[in-house]
């Protein structure tokens, strides 16, 4: 099923160039420009699985630079101070083509807009003014320091620390500090906070200005594992995600969707992972065992479980008597006591088509569930199987000649393994919302073939070690990794394959 | 443990408050805390609060003025953006403040908001749909409430 001649979809923007000239070229689309940047040559070995994104992971300090580049660039290109072309790119959100644009077109509305005033022969700086009195804390002594922003608004010393402290420690705050004067909307640029605030506070501000960077950033995402503080790149934009699952993988090895965060959920589409969660928690499938196994009183609307005897039901709770068949009152029934021969009657056949097509849509649900479910599971014991194979490694070097380097072979086929239970829980989600037609029955095939092929890896790394065997054991761990490996690309090869054409339907609406 | 010294800014501000007073409102400190101001508001001309005297209350935090005063109605009111717990829904009071500004601009913004109820940022959703549904109706309801609750004296007004 390997297409070999896959052609690079457009779709995809190929970044191989390094860091520095990726932010250069950059192109902050809005909208869903999807093909910019595409360079046609693709080496064969470069060339990308349809399931694979581009993705650059950055550092703190890559992060840093990116954005001083960007400031500096823009900074040469409209003659402004680096403070102020900071802030007028945080405003645009790191867009700078915009930026630019919107600047050549009107630059006191660009300027009004993000509160900047530009004064290039102005630095900030303290200055000790004869006579003046703070408005703020009415503070008039003889050689109070003040600093005024570009607007002119100027109060002393101490409540700007005040106040920037203030805002950085307690409020978070960090790219839209105003001028304190009211209803001025000029921006506390970088340098007068960086004059104004103690080391510890700018320290804060700095770390709060590129979280900014990477949260105001489209293409950028930071990594959401624990204490990681890598940010990645990556140039999915949101409005592609019906099409596109971009898996990445920070340097610390977790493994997440850019597109919404979550661990890595290839093959499902962010939204249907969305629905699905949202369906395993709602109680709604606690209502659907209701409807398939209950009825209610036609009276007063008492659920009731029936649980063995008749047809002649009393409710509990209102004492009235109902068929349990047709549901019609009891009375009516006249002689044919505990026989009901209304049972063709329109109405009771259509209440039990209502109960027939609730049973199996819950059963079609709990059949996905279950074996989602069960990869859960067995993802969650995770921890347990790397300690067992640390285990196993060991007494492996310990009954056998082989080296350190010749048992690791166990860890990498429980890495394969445990990826690709986290493929298969998801391939149960993709196919709960999958509409049946041809195609269907390629993806349970290739589902299939690796859940066979998982079940079969996982047995062989259960089995006890004999030591005469280990050869024979070793090699057959090794064939079914690669084998196991390879099921996996087939299926998420066909699936992204599938999203990009537009090949699978579902019975839900991807696009809201 | 003393009480640190009031800072310089909100005892010009107390002084002022007294010496130079605005029309319709009145504001005086505690004697035993100085940020502690009891407040009544008169009810502006033409408005449905019109008649009422508003009893209010206003404490400045310690980081005042970096942070905005808290300040709450004591006497009820049926207006869409005063709860029935009397908290206010005025931009100024929470991310518009400024440091710049001070006790009298804030009274005075709650004057102006009963002057101008604003349905569309309510934060008594009920009275806030009253307002939109049928402003008659919720104008005439505030007009009943402020004579119930908030009403200066009989004699004063010449019963």
């Amino acid at each position: 099923m390997s297409d070999e001649d896959l052609t690079f979809e457009d779709s995809y923007r190929d970044s191989d160039e390094d860091v520095e000239d990726v932010e250069d070229e950059d192109d902050y689309v809005d909208d869903d420009d999807t093909d910019l940047n595409f360079t046609d040559v693709v080496a064969e070995k470069d060339r990308k699985k349809n399931y694979e994104v581009d993705f650059i992971v950055h550092s703190i300090e890559g992060i840093v630079k990116n954005q001083d580049d960007e400031v500096t660039h823009v900074s040469n290109i409209l003659g402004i101070q680096k403070q102020h072309a900071a802030t007028l790119l945080r405003h645009f959100r790191w867009n700078k083509e915009r930026l630019i644009e919107r600047y050549m077109e009107d630059s006191t509305e660009v300027l009004n807009k993000a509160g900047v005033i530009t004064d290039n022969a102005r630095t900030p700086k303290f200055i000790k003014i004869p006579g003046f009195i703070c408005d703020i804390c009415c503070d008039d002594d003889e050689d109070l320091d003040t600093l005024a922003l570009s607007c002119g608004h100027r109060f002393c010393k101490n409540c700007y620390e005040h106040y920037l402290t203030q805002k950085i420690k307690e409020e978070g705050e960090s790219r839209r500090i105003l001028c304190m004067a009211s209803k001025c909307n000029v921006i506390v640029d970088e340098k007068t906070v960086e004059l104004a605030v103690n080391k510890d506070i700018h320290e804060r501000y700095r770390t709060l200005l590129n979280r900014t960077y990477v949260d105001d950033n489209e293409y950028l995402r930071w990594c959401p594992a624990p204490s990681c503080e890598y940010a990645i790149e990556c140039h999915v934009p949101q409005t592609s995600l019906t099409s596109i699952v971009p898996t990445v993988e920070c340097v610390c090895t977790h493994r997440f969707c850019f597109g919404c965060g979550f661990p890595d959920h290839q093959p499902s589409i962010c939204v249907l992972v969305k629905k699905w969660i949202k369906k395993c928690e709602d109680d709604s499938e606690t209502a659907n065992w209701i409807s398939a196994h209950t009825k209610e009183c036609g009276k007063c609307h008492s659920t009731i479980e029936k649980n063995g005897g008749c047809n002649h039901m009393t409710c509990r709770k209102c004492k009235y008597e109902f068929c349990w068949v047709c549901m019609g009152p009891w009375s009516e029934h006249g002689t044919s006591w505990y026989n009901c021969n209304r049972y063709d009657e329109k109405t009771s056949i259509d209440a039990r088509d209502q109960q027939a097509k609730s049973r199996a849509s819950l059963e079609r649900y709990l059949h996905y569930y279950n074996r989602f479910a069960n990869h859960e599971q067995s993802a969650k014991l995770d921890r347990e199987l790397y300690n067992k194979t640390e285990k196993k490694m060991e007494e492996m070097q310990q009954t056998s000649d082989l080296s350190w380097i010749e048992v690791q072979f166990l860890k990498k086929a429980v890495d394969i393994l445990v990826q690709c239970r986290m493929t298969l829980k998801w391939t149960y989600a993709f196919a709960f919302y999958l509409a049946r037609n041809n195609q269907t029955d390629i993806f349970e095939d290739n589902q299939r073939d690796l859940e066979m092929a998982v079940e079969q890896l996982s047995e062989l790394l259960e089995k006890p070690i004999e030591a005469e065997k280990i050869a024979e054991l070793k090699q057959q761990v090794l064939d079914k990794t690669v084998y196991v490996g390879s099921r996996r690309e087939v299926l998420l090869e066909d699936t992204a394959k599938g999203l990009l054409e537009s090949r699978w339907e579902f019975q839900v609406d991807i696009k809201s | 443990m003393a009480t640190p010294p009031l800072p310089k800014r909100i005892i010009k501000e107390t002084e002022r408050l007294i010496a130079d007073a605005v029309p319709g409102i009145n504001a005086k400190p505690h004697e035993e805390n100085l940020r502690y101001f009891d407040v009544d508001i008169t009810g502006p001309e033409q408005s449905p609060f019109e008649g009422g005297v508003f009893k209010l209350e206003l404490f400045l935090p310690e980081e005042y003025p970096m942070s905005p005063p808290k300040v709450r109605f004591l006497t009820k009111i049926y207006h869409p953006n005063i709860d029935k717990l009397g908290r206010i829904c005025l931009d100024i009071l929470k991310d518009k403040w400024s440091p710049a500004l001070q006790i009298r601009t804030v009274l005075l913004s709650i004057q102006a908001l009963l002057s101008a109820p604003n349905p569309d940022d309510p934060l008594a959703n009920d009275v806030a749909q009253h307002w939109k549904d049928n402003e008659q109706e919720a104008i005439a309801k505030a007009r009943e409430w402020t004579q119930t609750y908030a009403e200066r004296k009989m004699s004063k007004i010449g019963i």
